[in-house]
């Protein structure tokens, strides 16, 4: 297999917190950040709902009781500060890390159009282009800055898409998270660049738990992307992020996640251990929220970005694809709850497994009596590379008015030594041939994609598949 | 153009050719013919490099008078398809969600490539890949279909024969690309071989039907049976199999 190319290891002096958690910890997390009371109060609820939950385990995944105590909750490089108003207050060893991960965080070489929060272990480093933001009125900074500057805001809404009660990772993500992104867009704006969170973790044996929150108000447009990688290690190491996204009347929020974490070597060691809840609330009418994903790492990924469609004529989609190589697992799927009149929701979810690799699909779709006129198009699609990959589609389908409409598609296919030959032998060499089979099994996702994301996106499927085929 | 010198094959723990030889010179056509199982589609796979097969012996290619031969067995499947080795596969295999459009583009693209030559972009592609099913008189519903998926047996040969017209091979191994065609889809496949053959290009058919022969004529007919070439003639050869059968060599 080649190289996992981000799997290099900044080192940088960092503050770690012993292994363990207990309500001290908690406090301690909330302490450095020095955070309002309202904030350690919500932490600390959240922890002792946590500890009477039980850790999932109904996902078609396997692996080995992580233990809790194991886990350092906290690192943060000793350089970082709460908040940098410019780049020369930021460890150049950090700058270098982030652009070797093409993440440029400089002014003379940052990506046009973009605005970057940097996450680095449990801290924000820095956020680029706020001034450029703030003229529109549009908050992009670190979570820990937002509690801070933004508390009426954060208190009116993080919890009200995922509770701490919601599942057994978003209470402890509720608990013990460390930074994350935090956007909103006022009213009538379109948010003049694309909003982008790099997560990085380069601490060992460091979990990370990342929270984000994105308002966009009545009228509003954002374009959200995120990116994630991980130095490459032998031991597992914990991922459990929360992202919330209320869109208010006739608000549109497109996120999108290219995942790359580090997905263990070639016989199964190592790897992240993605365990993320994403949910987006169209609360307002006719409000829009989109979630595309590229997950193309992690050794176990649980994930299932999902719609709450709240709002009368509110739209949700899910485009997904999903690729799993050697030993990694991914379930990954999606829910849309319809709640309010005339909603619709998209799912298309292509999965790609190869090796030992296994693929589940898991949706939910869900029309409540209140929702007259709901409509759902799924299709879920599988692509199997060798005889020993797995694929499972898990759909549930629950409508309760009889004015709903839900189709569901779905499809296998296999490929074969069979057809990589014929395509070989009409003079395409592997990549070529890889590539067009995926591009045309994963064109309706990728062109979704903002584009430089999407040219990516296909560049890193392309390059994992390869090393799987070839 | 080909020599082929002591070729042994197996597939698996099985022998299928045994110390086969055979030479074929650009502007010739020849027919190979043989009963089910005698190792033809095997000798074809060989010459191609289908990766499951062991072989052993020479298979010496050039592409073109001023080069030197080259020994094909160390060469990748997709080096000999650069080189001009194209087979009509027996039973092609269904590609779902790659379109035919972009394959070919990106195969006729590598070809350009290969040999230096300029590539073509969408649009000059379109109109040649049009010209070429023209020349054909086949359906343009070809072009952006799916590579294969849910064609019909003959219309699925229809496409290796215009895959075959795009990409303009030196050597074609035709793998009973009329089975499965009715009379007409035959009569328009001699045509079609006819237009394409040059002094520069060898073409070489297996098929169980003498229509096909009938029409198109072969230089040269060799009876495969067991493994060898038991006997090589003229077209008149191929007259005798189809009254007498294989008896007489085996």
């Amino acid at each position: 297999m080649k190289e996992y190319k981000y799997g290099f290891v900044t080192d940088i002096e960092s503050e770690t917190f012993s292994p363990g958690l207990n309500e001290q910890v908690v406090e301690q997390i909330s302490e450095k950040k020095g955070e309002p009371s309202w904030m350690l109060d919500l932490r600390l609820k959240a922890y002792r709902h946590w500890k009477t939950m039980k850790e999932p385990r109904w996902a078609a995944v396997n692996y080995p009781q992580i233990n809790y105590q194991d886990i350092h909750y906290f690192s943060k490089p000793v350089q970082a500060k709460k908040t940098v108003q410019s780049l020369d207050e930021v460890d150049p060893e950090l700058i270098k890390t982030f652009e070797r991960l093409g993440i440029p965080l400089s002014e003379q070489k940052r990506l046009s159009g973009v605005a970057v929060d940097a996450v680095f272990d449990s801290v924000s480093i820095m956020t680029t282009q706020k001034k450029t933001l703030e003229k529109h009125g549009v908050i992009f900074c670190s979570m820990s800055e937002a509690i801070q500057n933004h508390g009426d805001l954060v208190k009116k809404y993080m919890g009200t898409v995922v509770p701490y009660r919601d599942n057994f990772f978003a209470g402890l993500n509720q608990a013990v998270f460390t930074d994350g992104s935090f956007c909103f867009i006022p009213k009538n704006v379109r948010c003049p660049l694309d909003l982008s969170t790099y997560f990085r973790i380069n601490q060992e044996n460091t979990g990370q738990f990342e929270r984000t929150l994105i308002i966009a108000e009545e009228n509003s447009y954002v374009n959200y992307l995120e990116g994630c990688t991980a130095p490459m290690r032998d031991s597992n190491q914990l991922h459990a992020a929360v992202v919330e996204l209320i869109a208010l009347d006739s608000a549109e929020i497109k996120y999108s996640t290219v995942q790359n974490w580090y997905p263990g070597d070639s016989k199964g060691q190592g790897g992240i251990y993605n365990f993320v809840t994403k949910r987006g609330k169209c609360l307002g009418k006719k409000s829009k929220i989109s979630w595309t994903q590229v997950e193309a790492g992690s050794a176990i990924t649980w994930k299932y970005p999902s719609c709450l469609l709240q709002g009368d004529e509110s739209v949700g989609a899910f485009y997904s694809v999903a690729l799993t190589h050697d030993h990694m697992q991914a379930d990954t799927g999606t829910k849309m709850i319809h709640i309010g009149k005339n909603t619709k929701s998209t799912i298309i979810s292509k999965g790609i497994s190869s090796g030992k690799a296994c693929n589940s699909y898991r949706g939910l779709v869900r029309i409540m009596p209140k929702a007259k006129g709901a409509r759902n198009y799924s299709q879920c699609d599988s692509m199997l590379v060798g005889d020993q990959s797995r694929a499972n589609t898990f759909p549930s389908i629950d409508v309760q008015n009889e004015q709903g409409t839900v189709e569901h598609e779905a499809s296998t296919c296999r490929v074969s030594e069979e057809q990589l030959l014929y395509l070989r032998s009409r003079g395409l060499d592997m990549e070529s041939a890889v590539s067009l089979l995926v591009n045309g099994f994963c064109k309706e996702v990728f062109k979704r994609l903002p584009l430089e994301f999407s040219v990516e996106a296909v560049k890193l499927i392309e390059m994992k598949l390869e090393n799987s085929i070839g | 153009m080909i020599q082929i010198e002591n070729l042994f094959v197996k597939a698996g723990e099985r022998s299928i050719l045994k110390d086969l030889n055979l030479q074929i010179n650009p502007g010739e056509v020849h027919s190979i013919m043989g009963p089910n199982g005698s190792g033809k589609s095997t000798l074809f796979k060989a010459v191609i490099g289908h990766p499951e097969l062991s072989v052993s012996g020479k298979i010496l290619y050039r592409n073109s008078a001023d080069q030197q031969y080259e020994n094909l067995l160390n060469k990748s499947p997709v080096d000999r398809a650069l080189e001009g080795i194209f087979m009509a596969f027996q039973h092609p295999v269904e590609v779902p969600g790659v379109n035919n459009f972009n394959f070919l583009h990106t195969s006729f693209n590598a070809v350009c490539k290969h040999h230096g030559s300029a590539e073509m972009d969408e649009k000059e592609f379109l109109k040649f890949a049009e010209s070429k099913l023209d020349l054909l008189g086949l359906d343009k519903k070809f072009l952006y279909h799916p590579l294969n998926e849910g064609l019909s047996g003959g219309e699925k040969k229809k496409n290796e024969l215009f895959q075959m017209a795009v990409l303009s091979p030196t050597l074609s191994l035709l793998d009973e690309l009329d089975s499965g065609l009715d009379i007409d889809s035959i009569k328009m496949l001699a045509e079609s071989l006819k237009k394409m053959k040059n002094k520069q290009n060898a073409i070489v058919l297996i098929t169980h039907y003498h229509r096909l022969l009938a029409e198109v004529k072969p230089d040269y007919v060799h009876v495969l049976v067991d493994g060898h070439i038991k006997e090589t003639g003229d077209y008149s050869l191929a007259l005798q199999v189809d009254q007498t059968g294989y008896d007489k060599w085996m």
